[in-house]
């Protein structure tokens, strides 16, 4: 038998009684709630309070080329980037997904690193390779990428061979190092 | 010493230096250098022998792993995790088809369980070798590294026999495994676990007590509990901390569940607390090998060809007309898995930390969205904060202590 995370329904009651009508759905016995952009810092916050303490990983789904499919979720259809929070707790072993949905043109969220240090360098990356500004950042720049790139490579948008931008790098001499 | 963290302007402009900084040397470190053992770079700001703060930097490794794994299909992209902790290939392995087979809902035959813990222990054990080993070298034990690596040798060995290949193995495969294993490999497994104990009671004699070694690594390089979950540590770094999370008891996966084993932890967070953290996970690792070696279940090693999903054997192809039917409905381009059109996070303990894959199916044989969650990218933003303070000497003590792959790092 797969192994099954514990029950969330006690958060998912105190999301609701805070702040309404939460939309939530399971998968293969993990649970997503979707929360606007502007109410994903508080949200994080209430989570972090109710034992949510570790921040496991912060990363971008482009659903740019996503045909039409049926959506378990369907408040991601007409979205562009949905960004994914894991969250687990280091003591009762739950896990629970949140999902925030932005758009072009200028997709922003706020930044929770004041919530967990961890999401310093995982907001770094998402901003790196999709584009997704994080608001309040404390040092938002390039994580892997140069900083002289100009793309955000892990858009759907962004061919797998490059856009050519590796021949036109400049060249540090030996003089000039 | 407490002084406000400097921006990355303060790095890049020394103009922008308050006159206090400015007797403060700076210190490329990386990224070619034999103490990194990865290809990473760090910046030192310092004063005299002290380091006054670090400013890591990643990507010199980066090869767009993520956006091949939307491009190749979920059996091709197991080579890709081969190189991501090249120090444990199998573990990347069983991780990955770990969260393959979640997303698709497949649940593994009794056999390919049991291997499939076996291999990810054996690469555990062969990466905390290592790890221990560099900690070692780094701060002057060269003979205890030898040790390590000799017996690394031994289960590079285990692993050639088992499937071909010493180092990049890709041994697993959706719904089961490249190659089962045959009695010469639980002979050489068997021989393996009655022969390593003794290696590593001459480790431990060798390192454990040395008085060079505990000076120059304990109290070094502390991380607090708070800080670790803070800042996001998962795996052994964790658990030096005391943080008693370990995702083979809190979400047993594979075969786990029905092994004897402790969670080891330590409380002091410092670099000497989680050499003894990986100590003690050699002889665990070691504990749950010889109680799954001894207890292989008989029986197919595959999901059956009726599930259509692992691929069939050769003899099983040109000799029944199901497996002819199931290979071509896997190979076939327009057919292929049921994958359906959803996502889902599953994580596995690999050597160094909590080794994730989100992955995004969108009806088709690539992932959507191949997220993998790298324990080093959050044990190497924590490097400044354990570094403070310390003297240039303690980087490298540090450094080899979180267990940095460049590879894993950058992806």
């Amino acid at each position: 038998m797969p192994f099954t995370p514990p029950p969330v329904d006690d958060v998912l009651a105190a999301l609701t009684d805070r702040f309404g009508g939460i939309e939530s759905s399971v998968f293969r016995g993990q649970t997503r709630v979707i929360v606007p952009a502007e109410q994903a810092f508080e949200m994080l916050g209430v989570l972090k309070d109710h034992g949510f303490d570790l921040l496991v990983d912060v990363t971008c789904v482009d659903y740019l080329e996503y045909r039409d499919a049926p959506m378990q979720m369907p408040a991601c259809a007409g979205h562009r980037y949905g960004l994914v929070y894991l969250l687990a707790s280091t003591t009762t072993n739950q896990r629970l997904t949140v999902r925030v949905f932005v758009d072009d043109p200028e997709p922003t969220v706020p930044s929770v690193v004041s919530l967990w240090e961890a999401a310093n360098w995982l907001e770094r990356e998402v901003w790196d390779l999709f584009g997704i500004r994080f608001e309040g950042h404390p040092d938002l720049r390039r994580l892997v990428m140069p900083e002289e790139f100009t793309a955000h490579p892990l858009r759907k948008d962004y061919p797998l061979q490059g856009r050519g931008e590796r021949h036109n790098f400049p060249v540090i001499t030996r003089d000039h190092s | 010493m407490s002084i406000a963290p400097p921006t990355y302007e303060s790095f890049r402009v020394p103009e922008a230096a308050t006159r206090s900084e400015d007797y403060l040397w700076t210190l490329n470190f990386g990224p070619q250098h034999p103490a990194t053992h990865t290809t990473l770079r760090i910046v030192l700001k310092l004063e005299g022998e002290r380091v006054v703060d670090a400013l890591p930097e990643m990507g010199y490794l980066h090869s767009g792993f993520e956006k091949l794994g939307e491009h190749l299909t979920f059996n091709q992209y197991v080579t890709v995790t081969d190189r991501m902790n090249y120090i444990s290939p199998m573990a990347n392995n069983v991780g990955w088809h770990h969260a393959v087979e979640t997303l698709l809902g497949i649940e593994l035959t009794p056999r390919c369980k049991v291997i499939r813990t076996i291999i990810a222990e054996l690469a555990r054990i062969s990466d905390h070798l290592l790890s221990n080993g560099a900690v070692g070298l780094d701060t002057g034990a060269f003979t205890f590294f030898l040790y390590g690596f000799y017996q690394r040798e031994v289960i590079y060995d285990i692993f050639e026999t088992l499937c071909g290949a010493r180092f990049t193995n890709s041994y697993t495969r959706v719904g089961g495994l490249s190659d089962d294993a045959t009695p010469l490999v639980i002979e050489k497994i068997r021989a393996f676990v009655k022969t390593f104990p003794k290696t590593l009671n001459d480790m431990e004699r060798l390192l454990t007590r040395n008085r060079i070694f505990v000076d120059r690594t304990k109290g070094v390089g502390v991380l607090t509990k708070d800080e670790a979950i803070h800042r996001g540590a998962t795996g052994p770094v964790a658990r030096a901390s005391g943080v008693t999370r370990d995702l083979r008891k809190d979400e047993p996966y594979l075969a786990y569940a029905d092994y004897d084993f402790k969670v080891c932890c330590a409380t002091a967070g410092d670099c000497y607390a989680r050499y003894l953290v990986r100590m003690e996970e050699l002889r665990e690792s070691l504990r749950i090998v010889s109680q799954a070696i001894e207890n292989i279940p008989a029986g197919p090693v595959n999901v059956g060809i009726d599930e259509r999903t692992a691929l069939p054997t050769k003899q099983q192809v040109y000799s029944t007309i199901e497996g002819t039917i199931s290979h071509f409905e896997l190979s076939m381009s327009n057919r292929g898995f049921e994958v359906p059109y959803e996502e889902s996070y599953a994580a596995t303990e690999a050597p160094n930390g909590e080794l994730g894959f989100y992955l995004a199916g969108d009806g088709n044989d690539t992932a959507y969205r191949a997220r993998c969650r790298p324990p080093s990218v959050l044990h190497f933003a924590m490097f400044p904060h354990l570094i403070r303070g310390h003297t240039l000497s303690d980087v490298v003590a540090v450094l080899g202590s979180l267990n940095i792959i460049a590879a894993e790092l950058d992806r």
